[in-house]
């Protein structure tokens, strides 16, 4: 894996986290968290679409979508009281948003190493994003397996 | 200077009702001169997003280790941290945090290490005080610097290693993770990523009293009468042996840790924080895989 297969929104969020400071960079996570954009309605009554993250410390739990025109979509749904897990999704489901299968196939599995997070949250805990990342591409490989 | 203690009817039964608080109590004195509310949690964001007025955070990960031993802080480190968070070595400290408290339990037997004498948890933690519907905030607090004194750590009465655990084999061991990596079918609590130990299951001779049940529904302490059907009834332990407790490294295990030395009294309990990542992983240390607990291994 090359930094030339990082794709721009990945890239960017990193750069956003590295730019900071170790204490406001927990900010910025927090911020992501916020911002965990809501299921889609379709998906709001349906947790047996979901696949739990068990890699995460806290209930997390994720479906992937293509869209028509081959654009990945990661939902996403954590509880308020995993601020952190919630981050770390948030970020996948913005940094991934609308890539091609392959682009994100292609994102380096240590991209959640690379955020500046381990010594603000500890390496322990950045697995839990690492493993979201993980079971996300897989899915999209069963996808495409699947035809 | 020591605040009143807490008179809960419920913590008299213990046998330091002077380590609790309840929510109610807190409420009303958390503006006491000499007191000092800290939060620790788990998850390194949760008091970011809203936590007991005036209460100051401690992060277990990143500010009770040292950065490059497996260890906690040196006294100096400790004094820097403290004064840092407005606490003198006199402050009344009453830490709270998510899950049961857990972790807040975990920074409670740091500050133990250390001989911080007045140092109480929030009964039912932080989960209470919210479903209680008491005041948050997110406004940030500074607290004026303390001159908290350098102290030495003392890690002889409540704190074990690898070689204080072999020579108490045939003592009482408490082994407080899950029953799944009790039996050796996972080394790392459901639902948490693998920390690497190399053999799956737990040290010789040790009961499995899964820590969580300690707590109520309400993560709160069980009762005193609660307590001792599990530990004094069911496992046998009496106050006067001496007992170490263990999980996976050493946070679980020192909310058991709690219970047994602060609410119920036994006088020799330490806690083993190599856990079973050291010792799963140690050369020439036997285990015992299966849900028994096993013998006493022959030297």
């Amino acid at each position: 894996m090359t930094e030339s297969t990082l794709p721009a929104q990945l890239a960017e969020i990193r750069d956003e986290f590295l730019e900071l400071e170790v204490s406001d960079r927990l900010l910025l996570l927090l911020e992501f968290s916020n911002e965990l954009p809501e299921l889609p309605e379709r998906f709001r009554d349906h947790p047996d679409l979901f696949e739990r993250v068990v890699e995460c410390q806290s209930p997390v739990f994720i479906v992937t979508e293509v869209d028509d025109a081959g654009g990945v979509h990661l939902h996403a749904t954590a509880p308020a009281e995993s601020p952190t897990t919630r981050g770390f999704a948030s970020i996948l489901a913005q940094g991934l948003d609308g890539l091609t299968v392959d682009e994100v196939l292609a994102v380096p599995d240590d991209y959640p190493d690379t955020l500046g997070l381990t010594v603000a949250v500890s390496p322990l805990r950045i697995r839990g994003m690492a493993g979201l990342l993980g079971r996300t591409k897989r899915q999209l490989r069963e996808r495409r397996a699947a035809g | 200077m020591t605040v009143a203690f807490d008179p809960a009817a419920k913590f008299a039964d213990y046998a330091h009702p002077e380590r609790l608080v309840s929510t109610a109590w807190l409420d009303e004195h958390r503006g006491d001169p000499g007191l000092v509310v800290v939060e620790s949690d788990e998850d390194v964001l949760l008091y970011e997003t809203g936590h007991i007025p005036g209460a100051v955070k401690v992060d277990w990960h990143t500010e009770l280790n040292d950065p490059v031993v497996r260890d906690y802080l040196t006294g100096e480190q400790f004094a820097a941290l403290l004064s840092s968070k407005g606490i003198s070595r006199d402050s009344t400290v009453v830490i709270y945090g998510d899950k049961n408290n857990w972790w807040a339990a975990y920074a409670l037997w740091v500050f133990s290490l250390f001989g911080h004498e007045d140092v109480r948890l929030l009964d039912g933690g932080r989960d209470l005080w919210i479903a209680e519907g008491r005041e948050l905030t997110t406004d940030r607090v500074t607290p004026a610097p303390t001159d908290y004194p350098v102290v030495e750590r003392d890690d002889s009465a409540i704190r074990a290693f690898k070689d204080d655990v072999l020579a108490h084999l045939g003592h009482p061991l408490i082994d407080v993770r899950s029953p799944e990596e009790y039996s050796g079918q996972r080394t790392s609590a459901p639902a948490y990523p693998e920390e690497g130990a190399l053999r799956a299951g737990h040290i010789p001779t040790a009961a499995s009293v899964p820590w969580a049940r300690a707590a109520a529904p309400d993560a709160t302490f069980r009762t005193r009468a609660e307590l001792d059907a599990i530990y004094t009834d069911e496992v046998g332990l009496s106050a006067d042996e001496p007992i170490i407790a263990y999980c996976r490294i050493g946070e679980r295990s020192s909310h058991t840790w709690f219970v047994l030395e602060h609410l119920l009294g036994y006088e020799n309990v330490r806690n083993y924080d190599g856990s079973w990542t050291e010792w799963g992983s140690a050369v020439r240390v036997p285990i015992v895989s299966g849900p028994e607990r096993g013998e006493v291994p022959a030297r």
